[in-house]
C-alpha cells in the first residue's frame, strides 16, 4: 500500500516540479495536482498519496509556505506560496536538473 | 546555520500542536476530494458517483496523513505513546504470558547484573586506594608455595626502598599475622582479634587517613617503641559504640596496655584486599629493625612506582638490586631474596579471574538462552495475531509502524524484566556479600552502583531488541491477502516460521549443553577436591586457642602450663584424644631449610625447605594423621631430652631417598642442636586441598619454644559443636578469659578453603538448571504449538486410520530430531570451551567422557519428557471434534 505511488515520480523531481508550479502564485494542493498534470498535456498525474507528504515535507524544511484561505468554490482551503529560501531551492534544483538532462540528451543523440 | 533555528522552532511547534495539526492536514485533504469531485461532477457525473471516485482516487486517508505525519517530528513520540498503550492493553489480556516473559527475563537480567556486581568490582573497579593503578606487589620467589619463601626479610626491605629509582616509596605489612592473635581483656568479654602489623608508611602510601584521631610516629614504630593500636571501623562500632572518645584510651592487649590512636574509616578493608574471607580489627606498628631482621623472611611488600615508570623497568631494577644484596649478604646474616613485582589489582583479583570471567561467560550464555526462549514465545504469539495485524495493515498502519509496534512490545517486557532484575541483582548482590565464609577478595565490597545498574539496563534493552526482532520481522512477510486467506483450515504452519522456530529452539539445547557440561565438569572437580585425602579427619575434631599469657615468661614455666592444658582437655567427658600445635592445617604457614647432618648439597640438589609445626604429644593422634613408623612424641620430649622431630613421608623420600630416615639427624632445625628423627608421618593437606604438601616437619613444643600462639585440637565422640561449651568451663581455670568466638571445629576451616571452589560450583550449577528449564520450556512451547497448529491434520491422520502410538512417536521423533540436533552442537561447543576451564579443573581433564556423557542423557531426557506432553496431548485427539472445529 503506498508504495507504488511513490515509485512513479522521483522524490527530488516532485519537490521541484511543486516549486516551479508555486512560482506563478499561490495555489492549493488540488490546483497544484492540476496544474503540474495540464502543463505535461496530462503525461505527469500527481499522485495524492505523494503530494501531501511533500507539501509537508517543503513546508517542514521552510521553501513553502501554506495558510488557510478561501477557494473559488468558497470552501476553506490551504493556499500554499513559495518563500525566498523555496525561490534559491528551486533555481539550485532547475540548474541541477538542466545539467542532468542536457547530458542524457547528449548521450542520446550521439548513440 | 541560518536556516537550523527556524527549522527547529517549526519542528517544535508541529510537535506541540500535533493534534491540530492532525485536523488541518485532515481537512485540507478533504477540500481536495470535495475538488476533486466538484470536476468530475462539471464533467457530467452524478454527484454521489462523483463522491465516491474521488474518495476512492485520493486513497486511504488515514494512509495518507500518517505519512504525512511521518514528516512531522512529534510522529515518533506520539507513535511511542500510543503503541506503549497498545502493548499494555495486550499484555492486559495476556497476563499470563507477559509475568512469564517478564519473569525470565528478571531472572536472567538479576543473574547477569550481580555476576557484573561481582566482576566490577574485582576486575574493573579500581582498588579504593589513593592513585591504586601504581601500587605494586612485591614478593620473594614467586615460585615457591610457602609463605616464608615469598616474603622478605627487613634489611633487604629496608635496602631496596633506599636504593631503588623507580619508586616513590614502599611499605610492608608482617605477613605472618595470625587470626585472633590479639587477646583483648578488661572491660566487657573477653576477645581475640585480628591484628596486623604495619610499617609506619604503610597508610600514607595506600592513601588512607584515620576516620578519627591519628597515624603512628616514627616513634612508636621503634624497637619496645610506646604500644599503640589503630583500630578498624568495623571493631569501633561493634565492641565500642562508635565511641569518638576512645582515642586516646588505653586498652588491656595481649595483657599489656595499650594505647589506641586512632580509628581507621569504614571505606578501609584491609582484609578483603590482602586476605579475603578473614576480617581485621586492629593495625599494630611494625618495627624495621635489626630485632626484627632476625626474624627471617617476614614482611609482604607493597610499592607506589613513580608516575610514568612502566612495571617492567621497575622489575628490572629490582632483579639486579635483589641479586646484588643476596650476593653481598649471602650465608651471613640474610636469606636470598628474588624481588617478583606484579601490579597489586593483579595481585588481588589473580586468584579468582579465571573463575570469574568462566561465570561471566556462563551469565551472558543464559542471557541468549533467556533472549532465544522469549524469541520463540513472541513468534507463537505473532503467529495467533497474523489476523489482527492483517486487520491494521488493511485499515492503513505502514509496515515500520506495524515493527515498531512489535519491537515496542518486546522492549517494555524487557524493561519489566529489567526492572524485576534491578530488584533480584540488589538481593543478589547483598546476599553475595554477607557470605563471609568465602575467602574471594572484594567480595564484600561488591555492590549494586551506577555502572552495574547501566549495564542492567543496557542487557534489558538490549535482550528486548534481540529477541523482539525475529518477531518483527516476520511482520512484512504476513501480506494482507495471505493472513486474511489463511485461516488454517488443514493446512501447516508456514515453512519460513518453522525454521526460525526450529532453529531457536536447537540453539537454546546448544547452549544449554554448553553450560550444563561446564556446570559438571566443576561440579565433577568439585567432589574429587571434597574426596581429597587431606590427610587428616576433619570430622569430629576441633581447635580452641589457648596461648600462654604473659604471666608464663620461661620455658618451664610454658611446659608446665602446656602439661596442664593438656590434662584438664583430656580428662573433659566427650573428648578422646588432645594435642596442641602453633599452627593448623590450611592456615598459617612457614618454611625453614633443612639438611642432613654433615652432608652438603650441590646447587641444584638440595630438596628444598620444609613447612614447620611445632606440635606436642597427642597432636597427630587428635587431627587423625596416621603415624606410619617409629614413634609419636611424648609429654618426656623436654627440653632435658635428647632433641627430637618428627616429619613426613614426601620429606623422608626427598632427603632420604633409598635410605631409612629414621635415626637420621637434621640440622637447621630449632636451637642449636641437631634433632633425630624418630617417626614418620602421613602428608597433610595444608596449603589447600587441591596441592600436595611438600616437605614437613614437626619439633616437640616442650623442646622449641619459637611459636607464635598455641592451638589445643580435640578429638571427640560427641558432635564438636556440642562440645564448646564444657571445653570453656573446663579450661576456665587455666586459661581464665577464653572468648567464646574461639572454638573452631576443623570442618569449618576446610569448608573455608573450598568457599570460592564453592561458590563458582554454586552460581554455574544455578545458571545450568535455569538453561536446562528455560530449553526444556523452549521445546514444549515449540512442539505443544505445531500439535495445536496441525490438529485438524491429525485429526484426519486419526480418521484414516494412524494409531495413537504413531502419532506419539511421530511427535517424540521431531522433538528428540530437535534436541539431538542441538546436542551435536552443544557437545562441539563445549570440547571447545572446556578448555578455558581447565585452570579449574581438578582430577578430571576438561574432556572427561562420564561427563559430557551424563549431561548428554540429562538433556536428552528432560527434551523427551518436554516433547512427551503434547504428544500424549495429540495422541487423545478425538478426530471428529478435531474436524469439526472451525
Amino acid at each position: 500500500m503506498g508504495d507504488k505511488s511513490k515509485a512513479d515520480l522521483l522524490q527530488g523531481t516532485l519537490d521541484m516540479l511543486v516549486l516551479k508550479t508555486l512560482t506563478r502564485g499561490h495555489l492549493h494542493g488540488y490546483a497544484i495536482a492540476q496544474l503540474i498534470q495540464q502543463l505535461s498535456d496530462d503525461v505527469l498525474r500527481i499522485e495524492e498519496g505523494s503530494l501531501y507528504p511533500a507539501l509537508q515535507r517543503l513546508e517542514l524544511n521552510g521553501w513553502i509556505d501554506g495558510n488557510w484561505g478561501i477557494s473559488a468554490n468558497n470552501r476553506r482551503a490551504r493556499f500554499y506560496k513559495l518563500t525566498p529560501t523555496g525561490r534559491k531551492q528551486l533555481n539550485g534544483e532547475t540548474e541541477r536538473y538542466r545539467q542532468l538532462t542536457g547530458a542524457i540528451a547528449r548521450v542520446m543523440g550521439t548513440a | 546555520m541560518q536556516t537550523f533555528l527556524p527549522r527547529l522552532k517549526r519542528r517544535l511547534r508541529y510537535l506541540f500542536h500535533h493534534g491540530e495539526r492532525h485536523r488541518l492536514l485532515q481537512e485540507e485533504m478533504e477540500f481536495h476530494i470535495a475538488a476533486m469531485a466538484d470536476d468530475l461532477i462539471s464533467q457530467g457525473m452524478p454527484e454521489q458517483e462523483a463522491r465516491a471516485a474521488a474518495r476512492r482516487k485520493f486513497g486511504n486517508l488515514t494512509l495518507q496523513s500518517e505519512q504525512s505525519r511521518d514528516t512531522w517530528i512529534a510522529a515518533w513520540l506520539s507513535d511511542a505513546a500510543q503503541d506503549l498503550r497498545y502493548a499494555f492493553r495486550t499484555f492486559r489480556r495476556d497476563a499470563g504470558f507477559a509475568t512469564f516473559a517478564v519473569l525470565i527475563v528478571g531472572l536472567g537480567v538479576g543473574a547477569s547484573s550481580t555476576v557484573f556486581s561481582v566482576v566490577n568490582t574485582l576486575l574493573i573497579r579500581p582498588l579504593p586506594f589513593d592513585d591504586p593503578d601504581r601500587l605494586v606487589w612485591i614478593v620473594n620467589h614467586e615460585d615457591t608455595s610457602d609463605m616464608s619463601g615469598r616474603t622478605t626479610q627487613v634489611d633487604h626491605f629496608l635496602d631496596l626502598r633506599a636504593q631503588n629509582q623507580s619508586f616513590s616509596d614502599m611499605a610492608a605489612f608482617f605477613a605472618f599475622y595470625g587470626v585472633g592473635d590479639n587477646k583483648l581483656t578488661g572491660q566487657g568479654e573477653p576477645e581475640r582479634l585480628s591484628g596486623v602489623p604495619v610499617s609506619a608508611n604503610f597508610f600514607q602510601l595506600l592513601g588512607v587517613q584515620p576516620q578519627i584521631g591519628r597515624l603512628f610516629t616514627l616513634d612508636e614504630c621503634k624497637w619496645n617503641g610506646p604500644k599503640v593500636l589503630l583500630m578498624s571501623h568495623g571493631l569501633w562500632v561493634r565492641r565500642f559504640g562508635s565511641n569518638p572518645g576512645i582515642v586516646g584510651r588505653t586498652l588491656t592487649l595481649n595483657d599489656e596496655a595499650v594505647t589506641v590512636v586512632g580509628v581507621m574509616p569504614a571505606s578501609f578493608d584491609f582484609a578483603s584486599v590482602f586476605t579475603p574471607g578473614s576480617h581485621i580489627d586492629l593495625y599494630l606498628p611494625f618495627p624495621l629493625t635489626p630485632e626484627t631482621n632476625r626474624w627471617g623472611n617476614t614482611l609482604a611488600i607493597v610499592g607506589r612506582l613513580k608516575p610514568g615508570v612502566p612495571l617492567s623497568r621497575a622489575q628490572a631494577e629490582a632483579t639486579i638490586l635483589s641479586k646484588q644484596f643476596t650476593e653481598a649478604h649471602k650465608f651471613k646474616d640474610r636469606n636470598d631474596f628474588e624481588a617478583r613485582l606484579s601490579f597489586l589489582r593483579d595481585h588481588v583479583s589473580g586468584q579468582i579471574r579465571p573463575a570469574l570471567l568462566v561465570l561471566a561467560c556462563a551469565v551472558g550464555v543464559v542471557m541468549l538462552i533467556v533472549c532465544a526462549n522469549l524469541s520463540n514465545l513472541l513468534l507463537a504469539r505473532t503467529a495467533t495475531r497474523q489476523k489482527e495485524i492483517a486487520i491494521r495493515a488493511a485499515l492503513g498502519a505502514g509496515r515500520a509502524r506495524l515493527l515498531r509496534q512489535m519491537l515496542t512490545e518486546s522492549i517494555l517486557l524487557s524493561s519489566g524484566g529489567g526492572l524485576l532484575g534491578v530488584l533480584l541483582a540488589f538481593a543478589g548482590t547483598r546476599a553475595l556479600t554477607h557470605l563471609d565464609a568465602i575467602s574471594i577478595p572484594l567480595l564484600s565490597d561488591a555492590r549494586l552502583d551506577g555502572s552495574v545498574l547501566v549495564f542492567t539496563l543496557l542487557m534489558a534493552i538490549a535482550s528486548g531488541l534481540i529477541f523482539g526482532l525475529a518477531p518483527a520481522l516476520q511482520v512484512p512477510a504476513s501480506t494482507v491477502h495471505d493472513a486474511l486467506k489463511d485461516t488454517g483450515r488443514g493446512s501447516t504452519e508456514g515453512r519460513g516460521h518453522k525454521w526460525i522456530r526450529s532453529g531457536l529452539v536447537v540453539s537454546e539445547v546448544a547452549f544449554a549443553c554448553v553450560l550444563l557440561v561446564g556446570a559438571g565438569l566443576l561440579i565433577r572437580s568439585f567432589l574429587h577436591v571434597l574426596d581429597v585425602n587431606l590427610g587428616f579427619q576433619p570430622e569430629r575434631a576441633a581447635a580452641v586457642r589457648v596461648d600462654p599469657s604473659q604471666q608464663y615468661n620461661t620455658q618451664a614455666k610454658q611446659n608446665s602450663y602446656f602439661d596442664e592444658v593438656l590434662r584438664i582437655a583430656r580428662e573433659i567427658p566427650g573428648v578422646e584424644r588432645a594435642g596442641l600445635a602453633d599452627s593448623l592445617p590450611l592456615g598459617r604457614n612457614r618454611a625453614w631449610g633443612a639438611a642432613v647432618k654433615g652432608r652438603t648439597y650441590l646447587p641444584g640438589q638440595y630438596p628444598g625447605d620444609a613447612f614447620v609445626r611445632i606440635i606436642s604429644d597427642g597432636y597427630i593422634g587428635a587431627m587423625g594423621i596416621p603415624l606410619i613408623e617409629g614413634r609419636d612424641l611424648t609429654e618426656r620430649d623436654t627440653p632435658s631430652t635428647e632433641a627430637v622431630m618428627l616429619i613426613n613421608q614426601t620429606m623422608a623420600r626427598n632427603f632420604f631417598p633409598g635410605e631409612r630416615a629414621i635415626g637420621q639427624f637434621l640440622e637447621g632445625g630449632c636451637g642449636k642442636t641437631s634433632p633425630r628423627i624418630v617417626g614418620i608421618v602421613g602428608d597433610v593437606r595444608h596449603l589447600a586441598l587441591e596441592q600436595s604438601s611438600g616437605n614437613e616437619m614437626y619439633y616437640p613444643m616442650r623442646q622449641c619454644d619459637d611459636h607464635m600462639s598455641v592451638d589445643l585440637v580435640m578429638r571427640t565422640a560427641l558432635p564438636p559443636s556440642q562440645l564448646a561449651g564444657v571445653v570453656r568451663i573446663s579450661l576456665k581455670s587455666i586459661v581464665p578469659n577464653l572468648p567464646s568466638s574461639d572454638f573452631r571445629t576443623l570442618q569449618q576451616l576446610v569448608d573455608k578453603s573450598v568457599s570460592p571452589r564453592r561458590f563458582v560450583v554454586l552460581l554455574l550449577a544455578g545458571f545450568a538448571g535455569f538453561a536446562l528449564i528455560l530449553a526444556s520450556l523452549g521445546i514444549y512451547a515449540v512442539i505443544s504449538y505445531s500439535v495445536t497448529q496441525r490438529t485438524q491434520e491429525i485429526g484426519i491422520r486419526m480418521a484414516l486410520g494412524a494409531s495413537a502410538a504413531d502419532l506419539r512417536g511421530q511427535i517424540l521423533g521431531q522433538t528428540m530430531t530437535l534436541a539431538a540436533i542441538g546436542m551435536v552442537f552443544g557437545v562441539a561447543a563445549s570440547w571447545i570451551l572446556a578448555r578455558a576451564l581447565s585452570s579449574l579443573l581438578f582430577g578430571i581433564t576438561s574432556t572427561d567422557p562420564v561427563t559430557f556423557g551424563a549431561m548428554l542423557v540429562v538433556l536428552g531426557l528432560v527434551s523427551a519428557i518436554a516433547g512427551y506432553v503434547p504428544a500424549r496431548r495429540a495422541s487423545r485427539i478425538d478426530p471428529m471434534v478435531a474436524l469439526r472445529a472451525s
